[in-house]
């Protein structure tokens, strides 16, 4: 073979190869969800999706890539399940008790449209609440989800989460594992779990975000590839959901915190606090998007959830010029409405930074700190740098310079992030 | 990353396009952009009124000069756009190649700067 065949063999795999991992990304969920509805067995059609995954990897390129890749991929899915059953003996059980007509399923699969679109909205509803079910832990969730939902490649995530390749692929497995063990049906919730499973949803999306703009390991303070796909889940939600306020509650909250992402790092690499932050960069369409969405939790009048009441805050931030003309009496009372809706120390320690900052005499320093000072004894905040480092800041302005150093001090002791750390010893240094 | 799928028509195809029963081609569009929702990647979509009424500004002149059109000009005419948000141009044009569109029509993808790009 020539060179120059060689070259243009190797770019016709580079491309099929591309395509293969294009199809994927968008057709995973329903791939997934076709074939949990066929095989009634989400870990067996998981796997069954895996490994149609891993031929199309192997034929496209030289077979050149098909024109209805998905329908490719499912009806290969299918035919594993079928060979499967076969190995287990058990196929004319299944097949009885299906009703299936296998022949005529096997023709008709090669090039139509594997699903009937309103269906497969719900299937992939189902897949999502699946992904997230109770029974899994919190970390196999995000694995899951990310996995089946979102159609990101195991090396993918692990890359994500800086963790080796293995640790997720046991995840998977074992949530895989748990969800059999546990007889988990493949359904929406029931009504009267509904929310609360929704909730939990939520939290996995919402988990995803913050790893990506709050990394927790490591020397990065921002991964924005696992929040933006955070993003695209909520937004995936929201149109499978849209009936539902807070889905698009916290869609509105990580647009607006994202918007501000272009501006929380300087050019060195170095996080930059709000006080600081150029607001030009924050970025107009996110923000724009972000309002719009709140409006529409807001439009449904039925009082807003902890993620519109956050995204509240995000938007008073997102709506001002500075510190100084930012409505804090309104960021105050949303976090007053936090309390009630999901109290927890973290939420005072946050509406003391808030009335910190809005005018005396309800407002300022000193009744701020009365409120932080209140929390001392929180269990939750002992161990974090979160409580010294809101102290040292009230404490600086207040100019009790000795006792804000130290705080600053025991706050760099305590955080785990390295350039974080970097900044609190720059203000425990500056308070000498 | 968002990326911009523009559509360029050439002058028959957009007259077919025009000329065409119009609720099909609607419900295309919609099935199509609900496909786009639901998997979360859809920011924003537009059509563009025909260009007769569109005026255009040549900055090559000074004062900048104002004339109907453009008309008879250009090869092909930009007649609506996507803004789409995935994590790559390749699955950016996996969708792009599902639009329901026809012979004549071209969709180009460009990525949108971010404001990294811009203070970079």
């Amino acid at each position: 073979m020539t060179e120059a065949s060689d070259e243009t063999a190797r770019r016709a795999e580079e491309s099929a190869r591309r395509a293969v991992v294009a199809v994927w990304r968008i057709e995973s969920a329903r791939i997934v969800a076709t074939l949990t509805r066929y095989t009634g067995d989400f870990a067996l059609a998981e796997d069954l999706a895996q490994d149609a995954l891993t031929d199309a990897l192997d034929q496209w390129p030289a077979q050149g890539v098909p024109r209805n890749g998905a329908a490719w991929l499912t009806s290969v899915g299918k035919r594993k399940a079928i060979d499967a059953w076969r190995r287990q003996e058990r196929f004319a059980q299944r097949v009885a008790a299906m009703g299936l007509d296998l022949e005529q399923e096997q023709d008709r699969a090669a090039d139509a449209v594997p699903w009937d679109p309103d269906e497969i909205d719900d299937d992939v509803l189902r897949l999502v609440f699946t992904a997230c079910h109770p029974v899994l832990s919190q970390q196999a969730r995000v694995a899951l989800t990310l996995r089946v939902v979102a159609g990101l490649e195991t090396t993918e995530i692990a890359r994500a989460f800086l963790v080796p390749v293995a640790t997720i692929q046991q995840r998977i497995v074992r949530a895989k594992q748990a969800l059999a063990d546990a007889n988990v049906p493949f359904e929406t919730p029931p009504r009267a779990e509904r929310q609360q499973r929704l909730g939990a949803v939520l939290g996995v999306i919402y988990l995803i975000f913050t790893e990506g703009h709050a990394a927790t390991a490591g020397e990065d303070w921002l991964r924005p590839e696992l929040s933006r796909e955070a993003i695209r889940l909520a937004r995936q939600l929201v149109a499978l959901q849209p009936e539902e306020p807070e889905v698009h509650g916290l869609l509105a909250l990580m647009e607006l915190t994202a918007a501000r992402f272009p501006a929380r790092v300087d050019a060195h690499g170095e996080p930059v606090l709000l006080a600081d932050q150029d607001r030009r960069r924050w970025d107009r369409g996110a923000i724009r998007r972000g309002k719009a969405a709140l409006a529409r939790a807001e439009s449904f009048g039925r009082g807003l959830g902890p993620y519109a009441l956050q995204a509240t805050i995000a938007q008073a931030h997102a709506d001002a010029s500075d510190l100084a003309s930012t409505d804090w009496a309104r960021i105050v009372a949303a976090y007053e409405g936090l309390e009630r809706v999901a109290p927890s120390p973290i939420v005072t320690l946050n509406r003391a930074v808030a009335v910190s900052m809005a005018p005396e005499p309800e407002g300022g320093p000193a009744a701020a700190l009365a409120i932080v000072d209140g929390l001392a004894g929180e269990k939750a905040l002992a161990m974090g740098h979160l409580l010294p480092s809101v102290r040292g800041e009230l404490l600086a302005r207040l100019g009790r310079a000795d006792e804000a150093r130290d705080a600053f001090a025991l706050a760099a002791e305590r955080t785990q992030n390295v350039r974080e750390r970097a900044v609190l010893l720059a203000r425990a240094a500056a308070g000498r | 990353m968002q990326y911009m799928l523009i559509m360029r028509d050439e002058d028959a195809a957009a007259v077919e396009r025009r000329d065409a029963p119009f609720e099909p081609m609607l419900e295309a569009m919609g099935r199509y952009n609900d496909a786009l929702a639901e998997a979360g990647v859809f920011v924003t979509a537009h059509g563009l009124a025909k260009p007769g009424e569109g005026v255009v500004v040549d900055f090559t002149a000074d004062p900048p000069l104002i004339t109907d059109g453009p008309y008879g000009e250009t090869k092909e005419l930009f007649n609506g756009f996507w803004i789409i948000d995935t994590d790559s141009i390749g699955v950016a044009a996996e969708w792009a190649a599902r639009a329901p569109l026809g012979p004549g029509t071209k969709l180009e993808i460009r990525r949108v700067h971010t404001e990294a790009d811009l203070h970079r």
